[in-house]
């Protein structure tokens, strides 16, 4: 990338707290601080840690029945998403594949989503191209900070009350310090937390406050992998991509009912055909038996030493206390218990797909 | 008794014709919390360049390569339970091998402490 790399609003008061800048989907953001990967991961599972996700694309989407429209790129059922309520989705292709996915929230006068950094400038002309009389306008003057743990509704709740009555995959505008915040109430590390948008002035001040409870400390993007990782939620290009469906990817609990039934999205001849027949391959939670971490890419073979799949995202599960990894395989070895080998720098060692998440989930629903 | 580095970061403590080796403590600090370890067997022969181990911290594996031609002659087993003893310890407890040197020449190729802090610098 010859462009230099992109800072949030945040990136002063990362470098002030210790953070490791490091170059990612061309944003300079804090990969670890001074508390380490390991430190962060604990602290959002015990207690509460700030993520600065400000890289991620927040876009506003304005018009009539924007969320109808957004079914034609997309197999979720956003026409009947209720006001202040968020939904997970995809963009998928002609062929099933995933394009991108995100986060859709209907904010009543407009829909607000957020998607992957990596992916905004496929995404924004993709929109902008197929929804029909709908404005899209990227917002690139807010912050995006999440804060996780089970002690994120004490950490939020105590400078913003309403941040309290939201449940699970509901969003509203509070006040916090004052200033007038997006409160959404999901994440990505598995546990319960929030994600606030900020108006990039203000970013910083609204940051400190929450970093001021002594229950909240900054992580970076690696604790960030490890809890999704342990979570089992998928990474775009890793885990999903434009050749994975989303049967294939296990998300099939992300397209409604009326969708799988109606079709009307792309690629739904593959999708509804993998629905009905079940699809050749399937994202699975492998669990190695020894200590050696299995990353991205390590092969899988069968007990008989035939290649059946590989692995998509791996890593060192902190609070699972060993490797944890994701990965595809032939749908006939895709059970849990089953025993499989994985591919270490040329040697077997032996693991067992088991059912995700690896750690439960502790959402407020 | 003479201690070398090399430019993969690797430290070797050398006592006549035989040595021990690990990784620098700027290698340690640069990987961040190791949490597992990969090691050759005593009786090994390896060459200068040839990778004798694999480090994997919580964000990636870095391969280990060997400063100088040798042979192993005991390996650090500590480490396989409790590979954090590397992140803590690098460049004493943290050690990963003993070996006897084929080709004390070599040493001449690698750097001092003096030379290496400029290196990391």
């Amino acid at each position: 990338m010859a462009d230099a790399p992109k800072r949030t609003p945040l990136y002063d008061l990362h470098v002030e707290l210790g953070g490791k800048m490091v170059d990612f989907a061309g944003w300079e953001m804090p990969v670890q601080y001074p508390l380490g990967i390991m430190g962060e991961h604990k602290q959002c599972r015990e207690k509460a840690a700030l993520f600065d996700v400000s890289h991620m694309g927040q876009v506003i989407l304005k018009g009539d029945n924007v969320g109808e429209k957004l079914e034609a790129l997309c197999p979720q059922a956003f026409s009947t998403l209720k006001e202040g309520k968020a939904r997970y989705g995809f963009f998928t292709n002609e062929s099933g594949g995933i394009m991108d996915d995100l986060i859709v929230s209907n904010a009543g006068d407009h829909f607000f989503i957020v998607v992957n950094a990596s992916m905004w400038h496929q995404d924004i002309p993709h929109m902008a191209a197929h929804l029909d009389g709908v404005e899209v306008t990227e917002i690139f003057d807010r912050a995006l900070v999440a804060v996780q743990g089970p002690k994120a509704e004490d950490v939020v709740g105590a400078l913003c009350p309403a941040a309290r009555d939201l449940k699970f995959m509901e969003t509203t505008v509070a006040e916090i310090s004052g200033v007038s915040c997006r409160v959404s109430r999901l994440g990505y590390t598995g546990e319960d937390g929030y994600e606030i948008s900020i108006p990039e002035d203000k970013a910083e001040d609204v940051t400190r406050a929450l970093l001021a409870d002594e229950n909240c400390e900054p992580a970076g993007l690696g604790a960030r992998d490890s809890l999704r990782l342990e979570a089992g939620l998928c990474l775009y290009g890793s885990d999903i991509d434009t050749e994975t469906s989303p049967i294939e990817a296990s998300l099939i609990w992300a397209i409604q009912k009326r969708r799988r039934e109606e079709g009307g999205f792309p690629g739904a001849e593959r999708i509804q055909r993998e629905i009905a027949e079940g699809p050749a391959r399937r994202l699975v939670g492998i669990r190695p038996e020894g200590r050696a971490p299995a990353r991205h890419g390590v092969e899988v073979q069968a007990e008989d030493g035939s290649t059946i799949g590989a692995i998509t995202s791996g890593g060192f599960g902190p609070t699972a206390g060993g490797p944890v990894a994701m990965g595809y395989v032939a749908s006939a070895h895709a059970e849990p218990g089953t025993r499989v080998n994985l591919m270490i720098r040329g040697k077997a060692q032996p693991a067992e797909v088991v059912a995700l998440p690896f750690v439960q989930q502790n959402y407020k629903r | 008794m003479s201690t070398y580095f090399s430019e993969d970061h690797e430290w070797i403590k050398v006592e006549g014709d035989t040595a021990t080796l690990g990784i620098t403590a700027h290698a340690a600090e640069q990987l961040g919390e190791i949490v597992y370890v990969e090691q050759k067997e005593t009786g090994e022969s390896f060459g200068k360049s040839d990778e004798i181990g694999v480090v994997e911290s919580v964000k990636a594996a870095s391969e280990i390569y060997a400063p100088v031609d040798g042979e192993i002659i005991e390996v650090n087993g500590s480490l396989a339970d409790s590979p954090a003893t590397l992140s803590e310890s690098p460049e004493a407890d943290g050690w990963l091998y003993k070996i006897k040197l084929s080709n004390t020449d070599q040493l001449s190729e690698l750097m001092d402490l003096d030379a290496y802090k400029a290196f990391i610098a």
